[in-house]
């Protein structure tokens, strides 16, 4: 885990990562940590989880080397290190946790509370399929399922991206105009712990890209203050859930503006949605998450083939970048939602957030095909996305999309033969 | 710190950090609790409050505290004063604060979030060895919601979900979880029972709790006259009954080690307690429950017996 070794040493393929002179090889936990390190963040609340444990364990290394001066506290559970992050941001401290899957889920209540209380934390969370049954692999069900509580929503592709994002998430969370928290979804193992190359940026250039939090009423003494009260009028809560989704939505502006300024510091560009050759195209693919370098691997040999397809990559959940995704799917020919999740009974999350978006434009696509896949730690081929390309002109050219669950021969055949282990025959 | 010291009763007509008029029924034995625990801690305090009656002390935009007040939700009051204490402590230790902006953390729950489903998040708290208070108010029920039996409900006792019935004469079944046993088995440098009927008990508790760094806990007995079903001038009639029949205990323990603080000479019997509350009047009409009544008072003196052999020896035995 601790060993690095310049990139420069490795000869990486350009056309992944073109720039990466003084990066360094790192897991997207290190990565995180990293952030949390640069951002100079003043308390980590933690508890283990698989496969966020990385992460709270490289703090607590360097919080006990004297590397790095914060506080880091490892609660009795997700809930109470949840309550406590909430609480001591509300104190004034600059906060960063971390969780997974059951985690995310055991302390739940709590991430209603910390966006109601408008304390800025940032929670990375390491995405992890949800029981039962119990497993260790990825998918987005656990991210998705805090798309109400109010956090602002971050999902990132590769591990420079998990650094960067959480640097943005802080700038944008603690805006006046924001005050929200948020939370940075990296997908478990596929970037959790895998190495890559990322390039730190310098700690005087991030304190000055990120001044250090404001927060409008602290805890102290000299200034009593009453916090998470009741309101029992019910035209109080309406106007206080109304003010986050608001503040929620000026999260869009604040964030490119922050992407803006954070390219000029570090020479990297972000916006809410990454657009991978969708101008011209015909077909294109939408997702989120690590796949999406699977996807852009697919559409590169697609395109090579003569198929005009194209990525748009969400980058940003919460709040839902609406008008982007209008803008770069408009008069497509039609459109596949590549779901990393399931609502059992409905399909995939983004589907439906997708289509309901799409559904006042005026040349919409004829089709929004729902794809799910990559559910549980399930990959994802180039084939699969070869496939799904098929349907999209399928679909185009006649009526309804039946709601497609990815699942290949291979796959199939070993699940048979675990079966019949599993029945006994 | 600047801090007041208080001798007499008449000490506690000082500063009050409670002002008068909040929503809490009339005869609330918690507020009384607090009230008092506010003098002797100063106004320096932030309250930290799981959901339970004394959460309805501060409806927006009102609040009768002249001190902080955060409330964070029913299982992890303590985790929430942990977050505080932390903050505060890291912002000083970095010299973004001054001291003097430092504020006393207190957890302020009822018996329904102490007994069960905050159990979890005080655990974790005393045994990182949180400096912190933490006041139960123990009105023996999940008061807020309409007096359903909570783990501190006695053996005995009317609630909304035990009802005395033919099939169930006695009304609730279970007996009381021993919290302050719960508390002690962690090691914390303070745990007490307290009264609010017995102020300067509960005063000297809190002054002598000070000097202790770390976890602080307080049981409160806490008359509820709409769930005891009691006249609302009787809050603290009940609450000295409580401690003289024997069935609410005054003690401390210091690093685990007990001592009581009042020890009556002469148990009350327990009858006396029982018969005033509604929640008990089951064992006395239509018919006398002796047997259920022998039953409570077997229990106390069982309680008692043992206290006074350790604390007083054989021979001053205040039973019968």
């Amino acid at each position: 885990m601790m060993r690095t070794k310049l990139i420069s040493e490795l000869k990486p393929r350009r056309e992944i990562t073109p720039s990466i002179t003084g990066a360094k090889m790192m897991t997207g936990n290190v990565a995180a940590a990293w952030a949390a390190r640069l951002a100079e963040v003043d308390y980590i609340p933690a508890y283990p989880i698989t496969p966020q444990t990385e992460i709270v364990e490289t703090l607590s290394q360097w919080i006990a080397l004297g590397e790095m001066n914060a506080k880091l506290t490892f609660l009795d559970s997700e809930h109470s290190m949840l309550t406590a992050a909430g609480t001591s941001s509300l104190a004034g401290a600059r906060v960063f946790t971390a969780t997974s899957s059951q985690g995310l889920l055991y302390g739940f209540e709590m991430l209603y509370n910390i966006a109601g209380w408008r304390a800025p934390i940032v929670l990375v969370n390491v995405s992890r399929a949800v029981a039962a049954p119990i497993t260790l692999e990825p998918d987005h069900n656990d991210f998705l399922s805090t798309r109400d509580t109010g956090f602002i929503l971050l999902q990132t592709e590769t591990c420079q991206e998990v650094l960067d994002l959480i640097l943005l998430a802080y700038r944008v969370s603690e805006d006046h105009r924001v005050l929200l928290p948020s939370i940075v979804n990296l997908d478990g193992f596929h970037l959790s712990f895998t190495r890559e190359p990322v390039k730190l940026p310098d700690v005087e250039e991030v304190r000055s890209f990120l001044a250090r939090y404001n927060p409008p009423y602290p805890f102290r003494a000299g200034k009593p203050s009453a916090k998470g009260v009741a309101v029992l009028r019910p035209p109080l809560y309406s106007f206080y859930k109304y003010q986050m989704h608001l503040s929620s939505l000026n999260a869009i502006k604040v964030f490119k503006e922050a992407c803006d300024d954070f390219e000029a510091y570090f020479a990297r560009r972000y916006d809410v949605v990454e657009k991978y050759m969708v101008d011209d195209a015909e077909y294109v693919f939408v997702m989120m998450g690590s796949f999406t370098s699977i996807g852009k691997k697919a559409v590169k040999m697609m395109r090579e083939e003569g198929l005009s397809v194209g990525l748009l990559k969400l980058r940003m959940v919460r709040p839902f970048p609406t008008q982007d995704i209008r803008r770069a799917l408009e008069g497509k020919k039609a459109v596949a939602v590549i779901d990393q999740n399931i609502s059992p009974g409905l399909g995939g999350t983004l589907f439906a957030e997708v289509s309901s978006t799409l559904y006042n434009v005026e040349k919409k696509p004829k089709v929004i095909l729902p794809v799910i896949g990559a559910i549980g730690g399930k990959t994802l081929s180039v084939d699969e996305f070869r496939y799904i390309v098929e349907l999209m002109m399928k679909y185009e050219q006649r009526g309804e999309p039946e709601p497609i669950l990815l699942f290949r021969e291979d796959e199939l055949r070993e699940v048979e033969s675990l079966l019949k282990l599993g029945v006994g025959e | 710190m600047s801090r007041t010291w208080f001798s007499t009763l008449k000490d506690l007509l000082g500063e009050d950090y409670v002002e008068p008029g909040t929503p809490l029924c009339a005869g609330c034995g918690a507020i009384i609790a607090l009230r008092l625990f506010h003098k002797a801690l100063g106004g320096r305090v932030v309250w930290v409050n799981a959901a339970g009656c004394i959460t309805l002390l501060i409806v927006y935009p009102f609040t009768p505290l002249k001190s902080s007040w955060m409330y964070t939700a029913m299982a992890s009051a303590p985790a929430g004063a942990q977050g505080i204490r932390d903050a505060l402590d890291i912002l000083i230790e970095k010299e973004r604060i001054p001291v003097e902006e430092d504020l006393k953390v207190v957890v302020v729950t009822g018996d329904g979030a102490a007994s069960d489903i905050g159990l979890q998040s005080t655990s974790g708290a005393i045994h990182r060895g949180l400096d912190f208070y933490y006041l139960c108010y123990d009105n023996e029920a999940f008061g807020n919601t309409g007096f359903q039996y909570s783990a501190a409900t006695p053996y005995g006792s009317r609630t909304a979900t035990s009802p005395p019935t033919p099939l169930i004469p006695e009304g609730y079944r279970g007996r009381k979880k021993d919290l302050f046993e719960i508390w002690r088995a962690h090691k914390p440098p303070y745990v007490a029972t307290v009264s609010p009927s017995h102020p300067m008990d509960m005063i000297r508790k809190i002054e002598k709790a000070e000097k202790y760094k770390g976890p602080k806990l307080f049981i409160s007995i806490s008359p509820c006259p709409p769930g005891w079903i009691i006249e609302t001038m009787d809050t603290v009639k009940l609450a000295k009954l409580a401690v003289e029949t024997g069935i609410w205990p005054l003690k401390e323990a210091v690093y685990g080690e007990v001592h009581h603080t009042y020890i009556p000479r002469r148990l009350k019997p327990v009858e006396e307690y029982l018969k005033i509350q509604g929640r008990f009047k089951h064992l006395f009409y239509p018919v006398r429950r002796d047997d259920v009544i022998a039953k409570i008072q077997r229990e106390i003196e069982e309680y008692w017996r043992i206290v006074y052999d350790k604390e007083l020896g054989k021979e001053d035995s205040g039973l019968t």
